[in-house]
């Protein structure tokens, strides 16, 4: 099989993000069944986490193509 | 493993790359070519402005369908966005530009579903790094227009609360990741789902039409169940769009209210 090393690389580098945005819905899922009349306030602050976290991803993928 | 990959490669497959976002010019003026990008650029211009005059023209105290339809849009960026998150009473000046921004993007984003279209154009970077360059401006000038030259510095990159050598450390921290990194993450956020989510959609189909015309007997079925991952993916990728949109005109609010405010 051919490829290239860097795709692997950003598999790798995909699972932390990942992990970490599976944790932020985690605790937004959570926080809206406690306490469901915060959804609103929680939704923006969830996405903000979740927006933040996938920059990493996305930083990965754009190295992944340039290097 | 080894044995599939080489049932799979009776015909070698061109798996697709950043190649086949580099489209022929469509026409030129002089030397100046026009590729497809850019006449959907100006086309969902003229989607937006055109669906927002015709739903705000009539004004009537019972909407009709169109009218509901603008209203419903206006108002989910309105409260949603602008005045969730940047509050008090100075967000309504902001609402005309978020409005724009976000249903911009959608359409340009729902461009990469839309049979005969089915292109992002935010998948060429230049675009989205022009867009989060305007942000990138406005909520700059906001901040300095607000605070002043010196204090809008300050407080973007003085973190409250904090004193002694740790400033040291915080200060040049906070003004990259403040001032420079924002707008190259907001571009390329944007940039990169559109550009992975066409790439996928393109591999899938692809590779499913050559599973099922160049493969084995026992390969074909697999080239269906591409196809209909493909689907299943475009509707993963409507979400996306939607997504993105939000999360772009979001990250907007944001940084103008981080700008407006007075203390971290």
């Amino acid at each position: 099989m051919e490829g290239s090393a860097n795709m692997i690389g950003y598999g790798l580098a995909a699972i932390g993000p990942g992990v970490g945005i599976g944790l932020i819905f985690a605790a937004y899922i959570n926080g809206v069944a406690r306490q469901p009349e915060a959804q609103s306030r929680l939704q923006s602050i969830a996405i903000l986490g979740f927006a933040l976290a996938e920059a990493l991803a996305i930083i990965g993928i754009a190295l992944a193509f340039v290097l | 493993m080894i044995s599939a990959a080489s049932l799979i490669r009776t015909e070698s497959f061109e798996a697709p790359g950043p190649g086949i976002f580099d489209l022929p010019p469509v026409f030129s003026i002089g030397s100046f070519d026009v590729t497809k990008p850019m006449l959907q650029l100006v086309l969902a211009g003229v989607l937006v402005f055109g669906f927002f005059y015709l739903a705000s023209k009539q004004r009537a105290m019972v909407p009709g369908k169109l009218q509901f339809a603008g209203e419903s849009g206006y108002n989910f960026v309105r409260n949603s966005i602008a005045r969730d998150i940047i509050g008090g009473h100075d967000f309504m000046k902001f609402v005309p530009y978020l409005l724009a921004t976000f249903f911009f993007l959608l359409i340009n984003n729902f461009f990469a579903s839309t049979p005969f279209i089915q292109f992002p154009t935010f998948s060429r970077s230049g675009i989205a790094y022009a867009l989060a360059g305007l942000s990138w401006i406005i909520y700059n000038a906001v901040g300095i227009h607000k605070h002043g030259f010196v204090g809008y510095f300050k407080l973007q990159s003085v973190p409250s609360g904090i004193k002694g050598p740790m400033l040291l450390l915080l200060v040049p921290l906070e003004f990259l990741s403040n001032i420079l990194v924002r707008p190259v993450t907001l571009a390329l956020r944007l940039f990169c789902n559109m550009f992975a989510g066409h790439i996928l959609l393109v591999l899938f189909a692809t590779g499913g039409h050559h599973m099922l015309v160049h493969g084995s007997a026992l390969i074909k079925p697999v080239g269906i169940l591409a196809w209909v991952l493909a689907i299943a993916v475009s509707f993963l990728e409507l979400l996306v769009q939607f997504l993105q949109a939000y999360v772009f005109t979001l990250l907007n609010a944001m940084y103008i209210s981080g700008a407006l405010s007075d203390e971290h």
